[in-house]
């Protein structure tokens, strides 16, 4: 009948296991899929993140330059991030905090980048080595 | 004396899911239960005919959010088997880590609110408590908590470096400790045996007469178990099912309590025999899926079925999923007659009750 005392009172002197949350937050986990952001100087507006998007959250105006985000109906997913070809998108490593009203993020980018993607795709020798360097800083704050 | 009918839920203080049951009372016992099903109803096997079989993944992991991982994991081993796609052997070991996690999680949040259904308060605190280091490693290894979307056409998304899995080793030991502290609670407490023990009981007849599938088929005596088949990885792993013979509310109690020990079990065993290598094959070039599949897992709620079908497009022709709990509705109903009605909501919650699986 008493065999969950040892329990309680072993409960007693060890350590709280709740944190007074909105005071103390724990650090979160570097791995974590969190908000979703976009490097807008980097975007190309291909819209691959729009095909992918299994929620439909993503809009990309490809003659206007324009990357639109409904966050609320982001599912922290991820599919966007690994499968942007210029490593624009990325995700931090917090959840969004709840708000009262509803938000558009809509991006007005600079045609230009999506010129000199496709000039350096076209050039046959250099095009390696600039993509490296795309990719590396891209791909650090998405992990 | 009068017959009463009572409705058993939808909403219910004790029900974490909306099950709605009509019951026919005589003065306090049990006479009929009739189930009612569709209250949370969403057309997910529709949307087949709209996302592409890629997005597929993330609708099915949400078919169900405590067993997210091996809804996906079905539905990828089904593509996988229409297209031809050979998994990476690290990937099936990690695909067995992560669906074990996920086991442990459902049985511990079922064992939780399992001590709720009797009153047993701080029971339920101590299981939830132990659960919040399973869910940390979830979202340290995948990256999110409950729906961790890390499995894909061809392998998963992640690959953990040693240093985590060594994390992983040493965070499993604790909550095998946290839990070895409470099973003297759990399976010998005099307030637990004496509501649990032969309450809706099911024989191994009926159990394998109505199709009984997960805890409540092994809690009567029958030693089927989908991970017997060896998908994945589990056919390396030397897997045996965890058997009781009573087949009453307390034999389920034990099922799941001992299959929790055992997963952590069989992730220590994947994880010592975990490969190195790739994590995912690259499927660019391959026409979508032609064909048609059926595929089975276990659950943390018993065998859950798919059945696919694709003509060459990129949308799926048909999806149809069948859930644990839809095929142990059924032994429900034999198993509440003849309660009080103060014994339903045990019996109810010891099929572990997913009716969001259920009803789609």
């Amino acid at each position: 009948m008493f065999r969950m005392t040892p329990n309680i009172v072993r409960n007693l002197v060890v350590r709280k296991s709740t944190r007074m949350y909105p005071v103390e937050v724990r650090e979160p986990f570097a791995q974590v899929r969190g908000e979703l952001f976009n490097d807008i100087e980097r975007c190309i507006f291909c819209g691959t993140c729009e095909v992918k998007c299994p929620s439909q959250c993503i809009q990309v105006d490809k003659k206007a330059c324009i990357w639109t985000c409904d966050p609320f109906a982001c599912v922290f997913c991820g599919v966007c991030v690994d499968t942007c070809p210029a490593k624009s998108l990325y995700q931090k490593t917090k959840y969004r905090s709840p708000t009262g009203e509803r938000i558009i993020i809509s991006q007005q980018g600079q045609p230009r980048k999506k010129d000199k993607a496709k000039d350096r795709a076209g050039e046959s020798g250099t095009p390696k080595g600039s993509g490296e360097e795309k990719a590396d800083p891209g791909g650090d704050p998405a992990t | 004396m009068r017959k009463t009918v009572i409705p058993f839920g939808p909403q219910h203080p004790v029900l974490p899911e909306p099950i709605h049951l009509k019951l026919t009372v005589e003065d306090e016992r049990i006479i009929e239960a009739i189930p009612n099903l569709g209250y949370v109803h969403r057309g997910l096997e529709r949307l087949a005919d709209i996302r592409d079989f890629h997005q597929m993944i993330q609708v099915v992991e949400r078919v169900c959010g405590i067993c997210s991982v091996i809804h996906a994991l079905c539905y990828c081993q089904g593509i996988e088997e229409i297209m031809g796609v050979e998994v990476p052997p690290r990937a099936r070991y990690l695909r067995v880590m992560w669906s074990e996690l996920h086991r442990i999680q459902s049985h511990l949040l079922w064992l939780g609110l399992f001590a709720d259904s009797f009153g047993f308060e701080s029971l339920f605190m101590q299981f939830w408590r132990v659960r919040e280091k399973i869910m940390d490693i979830s979202e340290a290894t995948t990256g999110n908590r409950v729906i961790v979307s890390v499995n894909v056409i061809g392998g998963v998304r992640r690959n953990p470096d040693p240093e985590q899995i060594r994390w992983v080793l040493a965070q499993i030991d604790w909550v095998e400790a946290e839990l070895q502290r409470l099973e003297d609670t759990m399976l010998e407490d005099y307030t637990v045996k004496k509501r649990t023990v032969g309450k809706g009981v099911l024989t191994r007849q009926q159990a394998y007469e109505l199709g009984a599938v997960g805890p409540v088929l092994r809690g009567s005596g029958v030693a089927q178990d989908a991970r017997q088949t060896g998908y994945a990885a589990y056919g390396e792993l030397h897997f045996e099912p965890v058997v009781e013979t009573d087949g009453d509310c307390y034999a389920r109690n034990k099922v799941r309590f001992r299959e929790t020990l055992a997963s952590i079990d069989l992730i220590r065993r994947a994880i010592h025999r975990l490969p190195d290598g790739e994590v995912r094959t690259k499927i660019k070039g391959i026409k979508p899926p032609q064909g048609e599949t059926v595929n089975r897992v276990e659950q943390p709620r018993g065998e859950l079925l798919y059945y696919l079908k694709g003509s060459g497009q990129k949308t799926l022709d048909r999806v149809r999923i069948r859930t644990p709990t839809f095929a142990n509705i059924p032994p429900l109903l034999v198993m509440l007659p003849g309660h009080f009605l103060s014994d339903v909501p045990v019996v109810t919650l010891s099929i572990d009750p997913c009716i969001s699986c259920t009803e789609r």
